[in-house]
């Protein structure tokens, strides 16, 4: 197609997108909301994603050593750890450190154990490759010599394990059904303003354009339909989450865990709208009035 | 220029619209097509310009065999002839300046070549200060003047009008037919299917004449008779 021509077709469709008026305003809104449920379930669904796999990987073998076993043998025991399939870092902490750290957690008063009185063992904490890894390596850390007992949360890790599958699957369900409802409410919103201009299409076909003529301008109009129909979601969902992610932060800071940063997030997800848009609203036009180019 | 031979159009209900049709159409001449409601005038009409396919029978428009057409041809056979219909059928969304353009822009001419040309047919037809009127803004008269513009933008070979003044009043019916003329002057064939006996008797042209599904009369000149 000579350049003047796309040029023309692309000037004919705004034009066209503003004639039709009331017609276009209600295809745009369609869209609209469409979009902004779909960008919301998508953020929604992303970071609930993310967070679930973060606590998934949060879990980790803790391997603690005996009592009396020497700084040599805790080194052995270091690069045996090390040897096990699928151990992907062994880190070192002391009883002393660990009591530290439920000082911090659960008060004070703990602090009476410091020193020789400290219960707690010198522990090696393993974190595997794979989450789903850390049963089998704490099975086999718990056959070693000078271990006491190896842990990877028992059924506790077990039912996160399983909640986590559920909520990954669930999210992938909900994610490609939203998908579904955005291009079967887009696309036939297309086809309503379509159907309302299928005389216009026969004149069309009768002063002798062809198909292709005639397509363009329907798909470009559906294209701008479609990306008119993204902005207002835009603006709303990259204001909204970052309202959220503000409010999230101080949660998130204490828990370790983090929702997707800003950027580039939400240009990826703005993006990711505005592309359902064009793609949908235009190849919506070019299905719709497929049965009013027949010859 | 035109040739139909043995047309015959049978609808998917069954119903024989045409019969054994066939004559042959001059380049330059006038043709008007009469008879009674569903006699089959619009049926031999819309074959012409392709928007119905003969059941059998063979139909030449110049370069075009149309019973054996390929679809893909249809746009580039259509750009040779002029259609104007009853109901005028303008893209409302459209100015009369881009109704009687898109018919060129269609054929991909240049935006140098087509703004001149629409306002060369556009005075032709005595619409030149109406460029930027929707076909809303129009009386029914104008409306079919900026569809015969459309008709003539591509300087076709032939115009085809199916009942083109059938909506409208007598002074403005003469008005149309005024235009038909001239362009037929000019040297491209029209053919006319009409109901209105006033303007076929008071200008005569060659005259096919279809009843039943069958051409009863073909005359240079002819007229109504008083029985019909």
């Amino acid at each position: 197609m000579k350049s003047n021509v796309f040029m023309r077709h692309v000037r004919d469709s705004l034009k066209s997108l503003k004639r039709n008026g009331w017609m276009s305003v209600a295809a745009v809104s369609a869209v609209t909301v469409t979009l902004l449920l779909v960008g919301i379930f998508l953020a929604l669904l992303l970071n609930v994603n993310r967070v679930s796999t973060q606590v998934e990987n949060d879990v980790r073998v803790r391997v603690y050593i005996q009592k009396g076993t020497t700084k040599k043998q805790q080194a052995a025991l270091k690069d045996q750890l090390e040897g096990l399939a699928n151990v992907k870092k062994v880190t070192y902490r002391s009883a002393s450190q660990e009591l530290n750290s439920i000082v911090g957690s659960y008060g004070s008063q703990w602090a009476m154990f410091r020193g020789d009185q400290n219960p707690l063992n010198n522990i090696f904490l393993v974190d595997t490759k794979d989450a789903k890894d850390t049963i089998s390596v704490a099975k086999r850390a718990d056959k070693f010599k000078h271990v006491s007992e190896a842990t990877y949360g028992g059924t506790t890790a077990k039912k996160l394990f399983r909640t986590v599958a559920t909520i990954q699957r669930w999210g992938a369900f909900f994610t490609i059904l939203l998908l579904f409802v955005a291009v079967f409410l887009i696309s036939n919103t297309i086809r309503i303003t379509i159907l309302s201009r299928r005389d216009e299409i026969k004149v069309m076909r009768l002063v002798g354009a062809t198909n292709a003529y005639i397509r363009w301008p329907f798909l470009l109009e559906g294209a701008w339909t479609g990306l008119f129909g993204s902005l207002l979601p835009m603006l709303i969902v990259d204001f909204g989450y970052g309202l959220v992610a503000r409010n999230a932060h101080f949660t998130e800071a204490a828990n370790g865990f983090s929702l997707y940063p800003n950027m580039p997030f939400l240009v990826w997800l703005d993006l990711g709208m505005a592309l359902i848009g064009i793609v949908i609203g235009g190849l919506g036009s070019v299905v719709s009035m497929r049965r009013y180019l027949k010859a | 220029m035109i040739q139909m031979k043995n047309v015959m159009k049978q609808y998917d209900n069954g119903v024989i619209a045409i019969k054994d049709l066939s004559l042959t159409v001059d380049p330059g001449e006038f043709l008007y097509v009469i008879g009674p409601s569903g006699a089959g005038k619009s049926t031999v009409i819309k074959m012409l310009y392709h928007e119905l396919k003969p059941t059998s029978g063979s139909i030449q428009v110049g370069k075009y065999d149309l019973a054996t057409m390929a679809p893909s041809d249809v746009p580039y056979f259509r750009r040779n002839i002029g259609i104007v219909f009853q109901d005028f059928k303008l893209l409302p969304r459209l100015t009369v300046f881009e109704n009687v353009a898109y018919a060129m822009q269609v054929v991909e001419a240049k935006d140098e070549d087509i703004k001149p040309r629409v306002l060369h047919v556009l005075k032709l037809v005595g619409l030149e200060q109406k460029l930027r009127r929707f076909p809303s803004e129009l009386s029914g008269g104008e409306q079919q003047r900026v569809a015969i513009a459309r008709a003539i933008v591509n300087a076709p070979d032939v115009v085809i009008a199916d009942e083109p003044t059938g909506n409208l009043d007598p002074d403005t019916s003469e008005g149309i037919m005024d235009i038909l003329e001239r362009i037929n002057a000019d040297g491209t064939t029209v053919i006319m299917a009409t109901h209105n006996r006033e303007m076929v008797n008071e200008r005569p042209h060659r005259l096919l004449e279809i009843a039943g599904g069958r051409l009863v009369r073909d005359e240079q000149g002819g007229s109504y008779s008083d029985e019909e």
